[in-house]
């Protein structure tokens, strides 16, 4: 049994390291969403208005819908390399269980896409006119969102990855889904600014992580399991 | 034991085929009955109600489709989680079968809710907890419908679009309750208060005739459907051919 947990874990870290060794081989498409992140916040500047008060006012929808979109856009990045070259296919005939292997491509992609956005929403909040002493209670969202937004997209790229046009089905297919976090995420960003407590939202961002991290490498394994065939 | 063997007979395509056949002509008579019946007591026999006046009666339309827009994709998730499970083709038939009549009855309930908002909130769409769970709702079923289109091996498509149906079934109700937390104008629940209904008796009765019609029509749309899903799949048995032949 303890061989079994073993192993099981061996290949968790194994697939995390080689898809972030793989990431940081390709510095491109490690910057491409965050570029993205940057380039969609500062649009709204540009097309609503540079009043301090309205910025502030839109900036956690803009902030988290950004973000959103982003993690969304870098998705394909989880399975379509792998798909393209055939290791997908060898992956899922391995003696580990898929769900593993899945969990530790997840939480690869999280730390190379959620992980970093989060990191750099402080610098683009504060350009929203974001009071700095509340980009703690953005940063704590963010870092519980951005993960389950990895975990439930990962359902979806594996249900689309066979598909050569897979993008704009693979957005009609999740961003559905989303939604829960999204009102979740940027409420409790909007609440923060009134100086209100947040905690709810933010217990229920971390039960939406803990449901979505125990069941989505299940559905992700099985649609890889269907779309493979 | 013999229930086992009826649905073990009812599963296979060509029984499914000949019994649902002879079951569309009963079920549609039916809703055709209880949906004039139903109409009939709604429009005419209930009386006005004393705040809504008459533009309360799209309920007898508007409930019923909202209802049922989320008990066709309970049946459709556990169709297609049946299908998944013991791998009985039939289910996943019944599955794909139902996602667009349920994505009809959500856009009926979308479109009932919006023509009703105009004369009570004073605006066609308002961003109301209940109306935007329900845009959501289609958006789910938009998903699924769209998924199986996009396979061409229609054995791929059933199962990855039942996969996705699953997942939607467990976000249903984490959608429902995060955007009712977010918004709410809509009326409170007036049928489903266990203790007593605020609806009069006059007003219910129409209102349950009309969702066991809407049910039925339901029942009926699939077994159209669901048969012809059967012949296109089934496409190259014997039975097909000899089928085709005699009509």
């Amino acid at each position: 049994m303890e061989g079994s947990t073993n192993s099981a874990l061996t290949a968790f870290t194994t697939i995390f390291r080689r898809d972030i060794k793989l990431a940081l081989r390709h510095r491109s498409e490690l910057i491409n969403p965050l570029a993205f992140f940057v380039i969609v916040v500062s649009l709204f500047p540009l097309g609503l208005s540079t009043d301090s008060r309205t910025l502030l006012q839109i900036a956690p929808a803009v902030l988290w819908i950004s973000a959103l979109l982003a993690t969304m856009l870098s998705l394909e990045s989880i399975f379509r390399s792998d798909y393209d070259d055939g290791s997908l296919e060898q992956l899922v005939l391995s003696e580990h269980p898929l769900s593993v292997i899945v969990l530790g491509k997840v939480a690869a992609h999280w730390c190379t896409t959620g992980l970093l956005l989060t990191l750099i929403s402080p610098a683009l909040a504060i350009s929203l006119a974001f009071p700095p002493q509340n980009l703690g209670v953005l940063i704590w969202t963010l870092l519980l969102g951005t993960p389950t937004l990895s975990l439930i997209g990962s359902i979806g790229v594996a249900l689309t990855v066979g598909l050569r046009r897979g993008g704009i089905l693979l957005a009609l297919l999740i961003l559905p889904l989303y939604i829960p976090i999204l009102i979740f995420g940027a409420s409790a960003v909007d609440m923060s600014i009134d100086d209100l407590d947040v905690a709810g939202q933010l217990y229920l961002l971390a039960a939406l992580l803990a449901l979505s991290l125990t069941l989505a490498p299940f559905a992700t394994s099985a649609a890889l399991r269907v779309t493979l065939e | 034991m013999r229930i086992f063997q009826f649905f073990h007979r009812f599963a296979s395509p060509r029984e499914f085929f000949r019994i649902a056949g002879a079951m569309i002509p009963w079920f549609a008579a039916v809703t055709l009955v209880l949906l004039s019946v139903g109409l009939y007591l709604g429009l005419f026999v209930a009386p006005p109600d004393y705040q809504q006046g008459e533009s309360y009666r799209i309920i007898f339309i508007h409930v019923p489709s909202a209802w049922m827009s989320l008990f066709v994709y309970m049946v459709m998730a556990s169709a297609a989680a049946i299908g998944l499970i013991w791998r009985i083709k039939l289910a996943h038939v019944i599955a794909m079968s139902s996602a667009p009549i349920g994505a009809s009855f959500t856009f009926l309930a979308l479109v009932t809710g919006s023509l009703w908002g105009k004369p009570m909130w004073g605006a066609w769409w308002v961003w109301d907890a209940r109306l935007t769970s329900e845009l959501i709702l289609l958006f789910l079923y938009l998903g699924v419908m769209a998924l199986y289109a996009a396979f061409e091996e229609r054995r791929t498509a059933q199962r990855a679009a039942g996969i996705l149906a699953i997942v939607g079934v467990i976000n249903v109700p984490i959608i429902h309750y995060s955007v009712m937390w977010w918004n709410t104008l809509h009326q409170g629940p007036t049928v489903t208060k266990f203790d007593a209904p605020s609806i009069h008796l006059s007003m219910l009765i129409p209102l349950l005739i009309m969702s066991v019609a809407f049910t039925l029509f339901y029942a009926t749309v699939l077994l159209m459907r669901a048969r012809w899903e059967v012949l296109e799949q089934e496409q190259r048995s014997k039975w097909v051919d000899e089928y085709l032949e005699q009509t």
